[in-house]
Parts: structure tokens; sequence; C-alpha cells
């Protein structure tokens, strides 16, 4: 196996996540420019892990602004919700008078047949 | 700055639960206590501080809004970790701003030298300073990938759902970003020992 064919496998075999076919590792263990490849590998991905532990400092001005901006989309989403429980109780009490208005005319039209039935007889 | 301490973890949960149910000052508190790490976290994705604040401001908001469907199985930390990976995802979708960048602006090939034992060697300060730069220099795609694993250690299904990838996707793209991050620290070192070993 060469070193070259080696080389196109570790980045993904570095961190233990791929499995590494027996005769590359049999090749990686006699082979020194393939070992200090993988400790190449192995040196980068410990580095990057230690950047986890280091932070960049935020420009002044963002927690505040961050702040506000939820506090800005809370008060939007209170109105919107006072809002929509005004539309609701609205449209209960358009939908209340018409279905009184058509019990009402429903009522009258039963009351005038029934008359119209009693003087005809 | 967030600890990684039982007792911090702790708070944090109290902090969610309240926010949960309602409370904005809890809120505040979790914002307080997480948003360098959420900032730090949006630097390396964007590449700039002025997508990363905007990017921020927006985590936290999708967070607000969101955080009824936070089940508490995962951290609080992790949880946003995976809102700023979507968010800057989408901003940077939105903006078609992103950096495309080429070895062409380094000034100097990057070299570190390999120590005789390596994985006993802690890497110095200029070192780290090497491979922010590297990252850096990484395109974007690749960069995001290798910052949400490498890093912050999300997995891959975790980091395709946030990226909108397959998985297989996720994967293809972590080893050709480790591939291309490898090549940019270590420029010219285990190429010239392959080729005198292929003679």
């Amino acid at each position: 196996m060469q070193c070259e064919e080696i080389a196109l496998l570790l980045p993904a075999a570095v961190d233990g996540a791929a499995p590494v076919a027996a005769p590359v590792q049999r090749h990686v263990e006699s082979c020194l420019r393939c070992q200090a490849e993988v400790a190449r590998y192995r040196r980068m991905l410990r580095g990057l892990q230690l950047l986890r532990t280091q932070f960049v400092a935020p420009a002044p001005g963002l927690l505040t602004q961050t702040l506000s901006a939820i506090g800005e989309a809370s008060e939007q989403r209170a109105i919107r919700s006072i809002l929509t429980g005004r539309r609701l109780a609205y449209a209960g009490a358009v939908g209340g008078a018409i279905a009184a208005a058509t019990a009402t005319a429903a009522a009258v039209a039963v009351h005038r047949t029934r008359r119209r039935t009693s003087l005809a007889h | 700055m967030p600890k990684n301490d039982t007792g911090e973890r702790d708070e944090l949960r109290a902090l969610v639960e309240a926010a949960r149910d309602g409370s904005r000052p809890a809120f505040d508190e979790l914002v307080r206590r997480t948003y360098v790490d959420t900032y730090t976290l949006a630097v390396r994705l964007t590449g700039n501080e002025e997508d990363a604040r905007d990017v921020v401001q927006e985590a936290y908001l999708r967070a607000w809004k969101g955080l009824g469907r936070f089940r508490g199985d995962a951290q609080f930390t992790t949880w946003m970790y995976r809102i700023t990976a979507n968010a800057s995802f989408s901003h940077v979708q939105r903006r078609k701003r992103y950096r495309v960048s080429t070895l062409e602006g380094v000034d100097e090939p990057i070299e570190i030298r390999v120590e005789a034992r390596p994985e006993e060697a802690a890497e110095s300060a200029a070192d780290m300073a090497e491979l922010t730069e590297a990252l850096e220099q990484l395109p974007p795609k690749l960069r995001q990938i290798v910052v949400l694993k490498d890093v912050y250690g999300l997995p891959h299904d975790a980091i395709a759902e946030e990226l909108d990838i397959s998985v297989a996707a996720a994967k293809v793209r972590l080893h050709r970003g480790r591939k291309r991050l490898r090549d940019l620290l270590y420029e010219g070192e285990g190429s010239d020992e392959r080729n005198a070993h292929a003679v």
C-alpha cells in the first residue's frame, strides 16, 4: 500500500470515526512517513478541540442590543396576542348577534304562519 | 463566560425551566451567561464580526420563540449551537456575502514545526493563532463543518439537519475540510517525504 493512498484515508480515520482496514493499520505501524502524517492530523484535531475553550470578545453593546431585540419581539408578540384576542371577541359578538337575529326572524315567521292558519279556520 | 461544571449546568437548567414558563428575566440571564460562547461560534462560522452580531441576535430571538420546543434532554448550550449554526447558514444564504478565501491572500506560507513527539507537545499561542488563521482560510462550507464537528463536537446528524444537507454530504465535507486545513497548516510537509518514498 502506498503512502498516498493512506494519506487519502486519514482525514476520516484519524479520530477513530471511520474503521481502518488491517493492511492500512499494518502499513502505518511500519511507515515513519505515515506516522508523521497521523501525528500532524492528531495535532490539528487537538488544536481544534482547544479552540472550544478560547472565546472571541464581542464588541461592546452586543448584549444590550440582543436583549432589547428580544424585548421588542416579546412586546410585538404580546400585542399580536391581544389583537388576536380582541378579534376573536369581536367575531364572537358578531356571530352571536347574527344567530340571535336569525332566531328572532324564524320565531316571527313561525308566529305569522300559525296566525294565518288560525284565521283561515 | 460559560463554565463546564455541574453547578453551572444545573443553574442553566433552572433558568431554562423558568424561561419556558415565560420568565423574561430568566431568559435574559441565559443570554448573559451564554452570549460570548454563541458569538464566538458565530464569528467562526461566518468569518466576520459584523455578520456574527446579526447571527447572535437572530439566534436568541429564535431561541426565545422556540423555547417551548426545547426538550431539555440536551444542554442549553448545545441547543444554542444548533440554532446558531442554522441562523448562520440562513444569514449567509440571504446575504450571499460569503468571503471566498484563497491561498493567494496569504503573505507567507504557514509553517508549523513538527515536534519530535507532537502528541506530548502543548500547543503554543502561536500555534493556536496559526490554526485560527488557517481555519478562516477555509471555504465557508468546509469551515462550517470543521468548526461544528471538530471544535464544538456536534454529531453529524445534527450538523446535517441544521445546514440542510445529508449526513453523507456532511461527512464528505468534513473529510475535505480536514484535508484542506491540514494542507494549510503543514504546507509542504509530508508531500516531499511521500515523493521521495515513491521514488
